[in-house]
């Protein structure tokens, strides 16, 4: 599933790389824990998270994941957002709630990272 | 063996937001020296655990990544209290991280059996209220 078809999905806003959006993601890993995330997500996977500090960014550029969905329309700080560029990782932001999000997200087609193999 | 390239960072202890930045700066340099994508996806995720662990259990430390022909080595060394029962601390899900931490994204007990996971070689060298030496090596 292409960013650009999550971003429509979820009504997000694009908070960071427009340019990104043509991307493909083949599964989704959502989590506020990112050590989980960091056992358990696959590379090309969306990070789904409610968890709003440079880390989440971090986490998802140690796996090779190429965008992170905030969930629940977080506020992002602007040292968040210098990262993601920076990492060149593209960055929505929702304001569905976690539950929700992953229930759109699965409902369209979009497997979790445990359900893929590549 | 010959060691073609070294790096070293010092990991600040006392501030959590910037906790990560010696394994980014590390996956930054490997992709500049041509390493494969797989390769750098172990060390990074090994690394980041590892340099997390030093911020939040021992107040910081130091990190040295060695690359050599076959093989990259990271040895995070601190001063912290020391691991009292290692294998109790390699379980998945021990944790003794406060649950401020655990709010902060960390401290769900997975960080060392990760990192074994991904390397081919983990060694704890631990003694209590001395510190910490974790070496991992990832061949290629
Ligand atoms: N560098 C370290 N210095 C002291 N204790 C550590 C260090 N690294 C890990 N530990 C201990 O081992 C436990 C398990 O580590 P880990 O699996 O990374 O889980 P977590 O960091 O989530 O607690 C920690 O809770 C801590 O008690
Ligand atoms: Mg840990």
């Amino acid at each position: 599933m292409k960013i650009s078809e999550i971003k429509e999905i979820l009504d997000a806003e694009v908070i960071f790389g427009q340019e990104f959006l043509n991307r493909e993601t083949t599964s989704a890993f959502g989590s506020d824990m990112m050590s989980d995330v960091l056992a358990f997500a696959r590379e090309k996977s969306v990070l789904l998270t409610g968890l709003v500090n440079p880390q989440a960014i971090r986490t998802a550029l140690m796996l090779d994941m190429p965008c992170v969905v905030f969930v629940r329309a977080k506020k992002l700080t602007d040292e968040v957002v210098a990262l993601a560029k920076e990492s060149g990782i593209a960055v929505l932001s929702t304001k569905f709630r976690m539950f929700e999000t992953c229930g759109k997200l699965y409902a369209k087609g979009l497997k979790g990272s445990g359900e893929v193999n590549d | 063996m010959t060691e073609t390239v070294k790096f070293h960072f010092t990991v600040d202890g006392e501030n959590f937001t910037m906790a990560g930045q010696a394994s980014v700066a590390v996956k930054k340099n490997l992709r500049q020296l041509g390493i494969s994508p797989e390769i750098i996806r172990r060390v990074s995720i090994a690394m980041y655990e590892g340099e997390i662990n030093m911020v939040i259990h021992a107040g910081g430390g130091e990190a040295d990544v060695f690359v050599y022909e076959n093989m990259i080595e990271i040895v995070l060394t601190d001063n912290g209290p020391g691991i009292a029962n290692v294998e109790l601390a390699m379980q998945e899900g021990f944790s003794t991280a406060p649950d401020q931490i655990r709010s902060l994204g960390f401290g769900a007990g997975m960080g060392l059996p990760n990192m074994k996971k991904h390397t081919d070689f983990m060694g704890i060298d631990t003694k209590l209220g001395k510190g910490t030496k974790i070496t991992m090596r990832v061949n290629f």
